[in-house]
């Protein structure tokens, strides 16, 4: 494997385990793919057979409800046979090496791995180790990506804002800890976006920050003004190590969605939230169920867009 | 080879399809080329129910060989499949196989109580147990060929052959 350890030698996609690098035109092709799978939802039989005799298995090191679940219900939908393993409680605390593991069930004649993990690039490991014909998405990790989750994002901000190429897009809250971050401000700037925000305190930034193409904002009152797309994060408490923040409550006196804040944006602005969402804390209930709120739309996309991305992946 | 006028068969076919049109009937036309013919039957036969659309893409036998088509587009059943009787339309019948992923996904939207074939050209050469119930016309064409409706701008349809071979 190149430079592009996720494209095989054709330039399709191989593996799905970052948003950085990924061409345009691939982005494109999931989201348009998502776009056809969104009606199966409303038929008679939620249910497609191209993955069907197709085994994939959901191997989740951290725990997980939405994105498990997502993924789950979007390989049922695809008719693949979805194996779940708790990592956690699993194997590994027996002290069989990652690897050692992927074998295993390779043996198994997995034809999919979903993964997430609390390690950085635990999915770029699996996918480098793996026979040619078995396919890794990365379902998270660590602090450095979650492509199906930005991808979702995308998905989301095209169906109620159609281009890309002339919004103001503003990512609000712990970037720091963010893989969502990460993989959104890849795919966005891919996908032509022509300015992109972070809002958050110093302490909640990565260093160097800006070298992504950000704007960096400390302060909601002028980071927020003409918006046309809020992707608020949920602080992470379980990855604050060290005191980043004095308390939640002056957290969310700065950085928490409310009416007020919001009214700064477009008028016509939409709230995307990755959940879980901690409400008081980084958003207010009232923005949270709003009419500019399109969280729970996000996680029917989700559905979709995992159809896509593991129906292109099993085709290649 | 001198190819029939696609305009001419197509109102043939609306003329065979006529005397069958009940209350329940819906037209549903396979993308692209199926799609245009059954926008127009639809219209000539004024048809109640709306016009359907199937992108087969999700349903084709050959996805594990050859992935999946990149541009897929959203199949769209306006109308309650259930007790319907469909008249599934397709430019071109060949191998059957796309008639046979059409008629899976019919299935996925409910239980219809028919489905027939509507083609505007049968050119032979069947690997499944299928027949048109309504044919424009009958071809024999050199096996490694493709025969296509095409659309101009202003919507008439035509008929074009192409030689598959290479080198």
């Amino acid at each position: 494997m190149g430079v592009h350890p996720q494209l095989n030698k054709n330039g399709e996609l191989q593996h799905l385990l970052t948003t950085e690098g990924l061409p345009a035109v691939i982005l494109r092709h999931i989201l348009d793919t998502a776009e056809s799978f969104t009606g199966v939802t409303e038929r008679d039989v939620k249910k497609i057979p191209l993955l069907r005799g197709k085994s994939v298995f959901n191997l989740f090191f951290e725990p997980s409800t939405r994105t498990r679940t997502t993924f789950e219900i979007a390989a049922k939908r695809l008719s693949a046979d979805v194996i779940n393993l708790n990592m956690a409680v699993s194997s590994q605390t027996k002290g069989e090496t990652l690897l050692d593991t992927v074998d295993n069930l390779s043996a198994m004649h997995a034809d999919m791995f979903i993964v997430r993990h609390n390690q950085s690039g635990a999915a770029h490991l699996i996918a480098r180790h793996v026979r040619p014909e078995i396919h890794v998405i990365n379902a998270g990790d660590g602090w450095h990506a979650h492509p199906t989750q930005a991808l979702l994002d995308m998905f989301t901000i095209r169906r109620y804002k159609q281009d890309f190429h002339a919004l103001r897009v503003a990512i609000i809250g712990d970037i720091l800890h963010s893989r969502v971050a990460r993989s959104q401000i890849h795919a966005l700037t891919t996908l032509g976006v022509p300015e992109i925000r972070v809002i958050a305190p110093k302490t909640l930034l990565p260093a160097k920050v800006e070298r992504l193409g950000v704007h960096v904002y400390h302060n909601m009152v002028q980071g927020l003004q003409d918006v046309d797309v809020l992707m608020m994060l949920r602080l992470q408490h379980e990855r604050m190590e060290s005191a980043h923040l004095p308390s939640t409550e002056e957290y969310f006196k700065y950085y928490g969605l409310t009416p007020e804040k919001l009214a700064l944006a477009r008028s016509d602005a939409i709230v995307m939230h990755p959940g879980p969402m901690n409400r008081g804390v980084e958003i207010d209930s009232e923005v949270a169920d709003g009419t500019q709120s399109v969280i729970l739309p996000q996680v029917n996309f989700g559905i979709a867009v995992r159809m896509a991305v593991m129906s292109i992946l099993a085709g290649n | 080879m001198q190819l029939p006028d696609a305009e001419q068969l197509l109102t043939q076919l609306i003329e065979k399809i006529r005397p069958d049109i009940a209350g329940n009937t819906a037209i549903v036309g396979i993308h692209t080329g199926g799609a245009w013919l059954a926008r127009r039957i639809h219209q000539a036969l004024e048809i109640a129910l709306p016009v359907g659309v199937l992108d087969i893409s999700f349903y084709r036998d050959d996805y594990s060989k050859i992935g999946l088509h990149p541009q897929v587009r959203p199949s769209q059943l306006p109308f309650d499949a259930e007790n319907s009787h469909i008249i599934l339309v397709d430019d071109v019948l060949y191998t059957g196989r796309t008639v046979r992923a059409a008629v899976n996904e019919l299935f996925d939207y409910g239980r219809p109580a028919s489905i027939d074939l509507a083609v505007l050209v049968d050119r032979g050469g069947r690997e499944l147990p299928i027949a048109a119930r309504y044919t424009g016309e009958v071809l024999t064409l050199p096996e490694n060929s493709m025969l296509e409706l095409r659309q101009s701008d202003d919507g008439k349809l035509s008929l074009d052959l192409r030689s598959l071979t290479t080198g």
